[in-house]
């Protein structure tokens, strides 16, 4: 049996208790999606603020489960200050985290999520405020969904 | 003589399943999962086959497939006379009053498109309403999304009160001269809620509509007799039954069927064919287009036979013992509640945790080998009403016993533990 721990780490739980970034939006924002698991029915919006090709703030709003909803608030923590191009890079780490049989670049915090591996049903839950996310940055108006 | 109490005992003790002898029928049943042993609660979604049901259909492969209807040979006799038999039981199975009512279809999901396809396409017109519930699955909404779009007819939902039972008397208001066709489910599966069906077919029948009962969840586990109900068309599915995937069944009465256009076209379903017009086959068979899931229909057989072997009111009889006991087990976690109390249940229980996603419960309990749905239960507008955008369905069958539900409890607390609630 894998350890229910390695999914639920501490700094899942607490991200999930007190998720960072949440139920704000950026004074302003300028970057805006919004997006949708139809098999849980978790949903959330991601709103950035972007100038001169950086981050500048990120905030997220809706609700889900402790998974989605702790994976949102790190990717909050983590972009804030990085450039557009660095945020495609650690989407990139966090996607091969979640998918690859090893832990790909040094994720810092991020690393996390790798518990998740071990469930692939629940992976999606983890990378669906990253898909929100880089649609944002694209300007894409369509809800991003999972499926 | 013995006297009414003790044949009342008796009767009692006659009513009580030896589930552990029943569960042997159920191969499935004797694995590990995550090194715990299984305990199945996902009833709702699917039940699992007896021996004598997988055994029927690798019988059948083994030694009377044919196609049916066509050959003059002796396996296809054979594959006939099994298949049309299947049809006699289904008829005996619901009660229905002429085997020629009996379609055999995929899935209730089918015949509901069906019915759609068929009787909603001839007959409404613009303005004309199809009345569901709140809480329909979303098999009983689409279809009629979709034919409102391509015929202009409304489609009225009927409210459900915060318990998960119809508010009877918005029912009876949102009955008109425009209503069609009624469609509403007998027994709710993400509530367990029973629709009290007779009253609300007695109601729409005052008002000349027509009554489709998406019998889904309530054929496996009560009686239901299409006659003793008068519904004009009812729908349920093989596999949650203790039946193969794949077949199911649309019940309709005689007169309604022949009025009704086929579906689909193609073999079978006709008597002749030429380039300037075709002919059609009598009821069933209009609406039986190509080669259907015989062998389904054969494992479907099977599986009326092993609920009567058992007895639908000693199934009834213990799904409502389990409900009872998973209940009042259930409400005695704190932080935990049940959504949906409707007045009258089926073994269905739906329930939130206090700060803890219904996934994240899904995934824990699978940890210690206990399967339950978690999500929306293809019922997305009746999990808004109620203000959750998932919950977690524990659903019984005859092999479920007082210790699953045990095991489903400590499996919660374990969520309780991950979560640091204790």
């Amino acid at each position: 049996m894998s350890d229910l721990r390695d999914l639920y780490e501490e700094v899942i739980l607490d991200h999930n208790r007190n998720p960072r970034n949440f139920l704000r939006k950026p004074a302003e924002t300028n970057r805006h999606a919004h997006g949708y698991n139809p098999l849980c029915g978790d949903e959330f919006e991601v709103n950035i603020s972007i100038k001169d090709d950086v981050i500048e703030d990120i905030a997220f709003e809706g609700a889900g489960c402790a998974i989605s909803t702790a994976s949102a608030s790190l990717m909050t923590e983590a972009l804030k200050g990085k450039s557009v191009k660095d945020a495609q890079k650690l989407f990139q780490g966090v996607h091969h985290l979640l998918t690859e049989a090893d832990d790909g670049q040094d994720l810092g915090k991020l690393a996390v999520l790798s518990g998740v591996r071990e469930y692939p049903m629940r992976i999606k839950c983890a990378t669906l405020a990253w898909h929100i996310m880089q649609a944002a940055l694209r300007n894409e108006q369509d809800t991003v969904t999972t499926e | 003589m013995t006297s009414v109490v003790e044949q009342k005992a008796t009767e009692a003790r006659s009513r009580q399943l030896d589930v552990e002898r029943l569960r042997a029928d159920f191969p499935v049943l004797h694995q590990s999962v995550h090194g715990r042993p299984l305990v199945y609660l996902d009833n709702a979604a699917s039940v699992h086959k007896p021996q004598s049901v997988i055994d029927a259909v690798g019988k059948f492969y083994s030694h009377d497939y044919a196609n049916v209807h066509r050959g003059v040979h002796a396996l296809s006799e054979r594959a006939t006379d099994a298949y049309e038999a299947a049809r006699d039981r289904v008829r005996e199975f619901i009660n229905a009053a002429d085997r020629r009512e009996i379609v055999f279809v995929r899935g209730t999901t089918e015949a509901i498109n069906l019915v759609a396809g068929s009787f909603g396409r001839q007959r409404l017109t613009p303005g004309d309403e199809i009345l569901i519930t709140a809480m329909e699955h979303h098999a009983n909404i689409v279809p009629w999304q979709l034919l409102c779009e391509q015929t202009g007819a409304r489609l009225v939902v009927a409210p459900v009160d915060d318990h998960g039972d119809v508010i009877m008397a918005e029912f009876s208001r949102l009955l008109g001269a425009r209503t069609r066709l009624v469609s509403v489910t007998h027994v709710s599966n993400a509530l367990g809620s029973v629709v009290p069906v007779r009253q609300v077919i007695d109601l729409a029948h005052r008002h000349g509509a027509r009554v489709l009962i998406d019998a889904a969840q309530s054929v496996p586990h009560m009686r239901v007799d299409v006659q003793a109900l008068d519904c004009d068309l009812l729908a349920f599915s093989g596999h949650k039954m203790y039946g193969p995937t794949g077949i199911g069944v649309l019940y309709g009465k005689a007169e309604l069927l022949r009025d009704m256009p086929p579906y689909q076209g193609g073999g079978e379903m006709i008597r002749q064919v030429s380039f300037e017009r075709s002919i059609y086959a009598d009821i069933p068979y209009k609406f039986e287009a190509g080669t259907q899931h015989i062998a389904g229909a054969v494992g479907l057989k099977a599986a009326i036979d092993y609920i009567a072997s058992v007895g639908m009111d000693a199934i009834a009889h213990h799904e409502a013992q389990l409900l009872d006991y998973a209940t009042s087990r259930l409400q005695a976690i704190s932080g935990l509640r049940i959504v949906g109390t409707a007045k009258e249940k089926a073994g269905i229980i739906s329930f939130v945790l206090d700060g803890v996603h219904a996934h994240d419960i899904g995934t824990i309990v699978d940890q210690q080998g206990v399967a339950v749905r978690v999500g929306h239960h293809c019922a997305m507008p009746i999990m808004k009403h109620f203000g959750v955008a998932a919950t977690a369905r524990a659903a019984f069958a005859l092999y479920n016993t007082e210790a699953d539900v045990d095991a489903l409890v400590a499996a919660v607390e374990k969520v309780k533990e991950v979560f640091g609630h204790v």
